[in-house]
């Protein structure tokens, strides 16, 4: 029973030094911040989209991108430092490292993303029609994003290039089939197959239904993919990470 | 008291046992040294040990805990110092400091205190507010210990500490395991530093291949070994090997300025070099005997295997 409070500080010192140490690195800046505001002005600058029907597929996009661009940098790179050998030195458990990462990605998509929200209400004229599933929306995505990211750097990999690499690969795609650049309504065929299969079509129909009270699934099934799919992201990492342990890697 | 045990500790990398059933016992505020060639297994125990790397099969239990079975509130007990000094390099020494303490659970209180004192006694207070990246090796090393002492760990592991520092990190290493091990600290220690372990350890053990080939205190085990001593002489002017031809010296050989003659009766052969000394009217500038060595066991121990 000792163990309980233990693992709960673990947590969250392993967050407070994930924040400290990771927000400002290059790829989190690169990947997180600036790459979404590029999609942003390419799609949208000059367009003359309907911003009511795109701005909460890109709410989900910037939050995808945000939330899980710190995971895949944090083991990778404490594994080329050889700080993550001290870490599990500590009083903490790779549950608790685990956990501590997907904090602190979450805490960093939650924060930029309110950040545009905020500022784009300024300029935007778009309503959120029910403020609880919105934050629902916050809190759901950016959790399964950030297992998501914390997942892509379970691979046994020292090289923080690698692994960014490796998780671009895999993030990409995601928001060309998610229903962000064209709606659910209008795939058909193997397109909408594909945005069946990602997690992110849920994110971006559950900002649809928060801001416009338009979408194709009902929150409950966006919701219940979300946490299923954030769930199922942290126990695969940690299937991963302890098998890589049992290695010796 | 038991302090650390290990039982049977089994760990294999693919086809590699790289720990083969090593049991072992470290009693309270003990300084144990862990001994062994490259790849004989060391920094694997010691991670088993620390709870670093799950074994196979086997249990450790630190001060009485379950290592596997309850990690935090054994982990808690204990401060480690891996092999390369392994403290964050965007971070000052100070915010270092402060990260180890939270780990522990330290109120900042006691946290600001303890880090001040450590600070003095590791000789950088001035250098406090620096990041880590900008340090040398050997003050990274001390940062790295100042991390795993901070909360005054009841068992203190270190896995090569003073491997390539230089000789005054290497002294205030060597002064702060003294000094934890005074205040009541277990310590245990990989080296391959024999004279270290000569001199730090009450109990020395020695690895090979995976599998423990011996464990005693460094003296039992330099007299198991003993086979030669040697005597090593130096004169006022070069002389040649055939002065050392003599009965009980086994071997001459030159070793720097001096000669250095392995022998199984040292005293014999002191009486044989202060008279022929005499006789050649050759100055004697040192004459010192050297008895068994730690170093002499551990060849023998890690070469016969």
């Amino acid at each position: 029973m000792m163990e309980i409070p233990l693992f709960l500080r673990g947590i969250l010192v392993i967050t407070g030094k994930n924040m400290r140490l990771y927000y400002t690195k290059p790829p989190v800046l690169m990947f997180g911040l600036l790459f979404p505001l590029f999609m942003f002005f390419a799609f949208f600058v000059g367009r003359h989209l309907d911003l009511n029907t795109f701005f909460p597929a890109f709410l989900a996009m910037m939050l995808f991108f945000t939330a899980s661009s710190v995971g895949p940098l944090i083991t990778p790179w404490e594994k080329r430092e050889k700080t993550y050998e001290r870490l599990l030195s500590y009083p903490v458990t790779q549950d608790s490292i685990i956990l501590g990462d997907v904090t602190a990605g979450a805490t960093f998509g939650i924060g930029i993303s309110l950040l545009v929200w905020i500022a784009s209400i300024f300029f935007i004229p778009v309503a959120v029609t029910n403020l609880g599933l919105f934050v629902l929306a916050f809190f759901l995505g950016t959790l399964s994003c950030a297992a998501l990211g914390v997942l892509l750097a379970s691979p046994a990999s020292d090289s923080p290039p690698n692994v960014m690499i490796f998780s671009n690969l895999v993030r990409f795609p995601l928001i060309f089939i998610s229903g962000i650049f064209v709606p659910l309504q209008q795939m058909e065929g193997w397109g909408l197959t594909l945005a069946y299969c990602s997690p992110l079509t849920y994110l971006v129909d559950l900002f649809n239904a928060a801001m416009s009270g338009k979408s194709a699934f009902s929150p409950f099934v966006d919701g219940g993919v979300l946490i299923v799919v954030a769930a199922g992201f942290i126990l695969a990492a940690r299937v991963i990470q302890k098998r890589n342990m049992m290695k010796g890697m | 008291m038991k302090v650390i045990e290990a039982g049977h500790l089994i760990k294999r990398f693919g086809t590699v046992t790289a720990v083969n059933d090593v049991s072992l016992t470290v009693r309270e505020g003990e300084t144990f040294g862990f001994l062994g060639p490259n790849g004989a297994g060391k920094t694997t125990t010691i991670r088993l040990l620390t709870g670093v790397l799950m074994p196979d099969a086997g249990d450790v239990r630190i001060n009485g805990i379950d290592i596997h079975r309850h990690p935090l509130d054994a982990k808690m007990q204990m401060g480690v110092i891996p092999e390369s000094s392994t403290v964050y390099g965007d971070l000052t020494a100070e915010q270092n400091l402060h990260l180890s303490g939270k780990m522990y659970g330290m109120p900042r209180a006691l946290r600001n205190e303890r880090i001040d004192e450590i600070f003095v006694q590791m000789g950088f207070s001035e250098k406090r507010r620096n990041p880590v990246r900008t340090f040398s090796k050997g003050m990274k090393q001390r940062v790295s210990i100042a991390c795993a002492i901070i909360h005054r760990p009841r068992v203190l592991f270190l896995d090569e500490p003073t491997s390539g520092l230089d000789v005054q990190s290497r002294r205030l290493v060597i002064e702060t395991i003294h000094q934890m091990n005074e205040q009541g600290s277990t310590i245990f220690l990989t080296t391959h530093n024999i004279e270290e372990a000569n001199t730090l350890c009450q109990t020395v053990c020695i690895i090979n291949k995976g599998q423990i080939v011996a464990q005693d205190s460094p003296e039992r085990l330099k007299k198991m070994f003993a086979t030669t001593q040697s005597v090593e002489v130096s004169f006022d002017r070069t002389v040649t090997r055939d002065l050392f031809a003599a009965e009980g010296i086994v071997r001459a050989e030159p070793c720097g300025d001096k000669w250095r003659l392995y022998t199984d009766n040292p005293d014999r052969v002191l009486k044989y070099i202060v008279g022929r000394a005499e006789r050649e009217s050759l100055g004697i500038t040192s004459l010192t005997t050297s008895g068994p060595s730690l170093e002499e066991a551990f060849v023998h121990l890690t070469e016969c295997a």
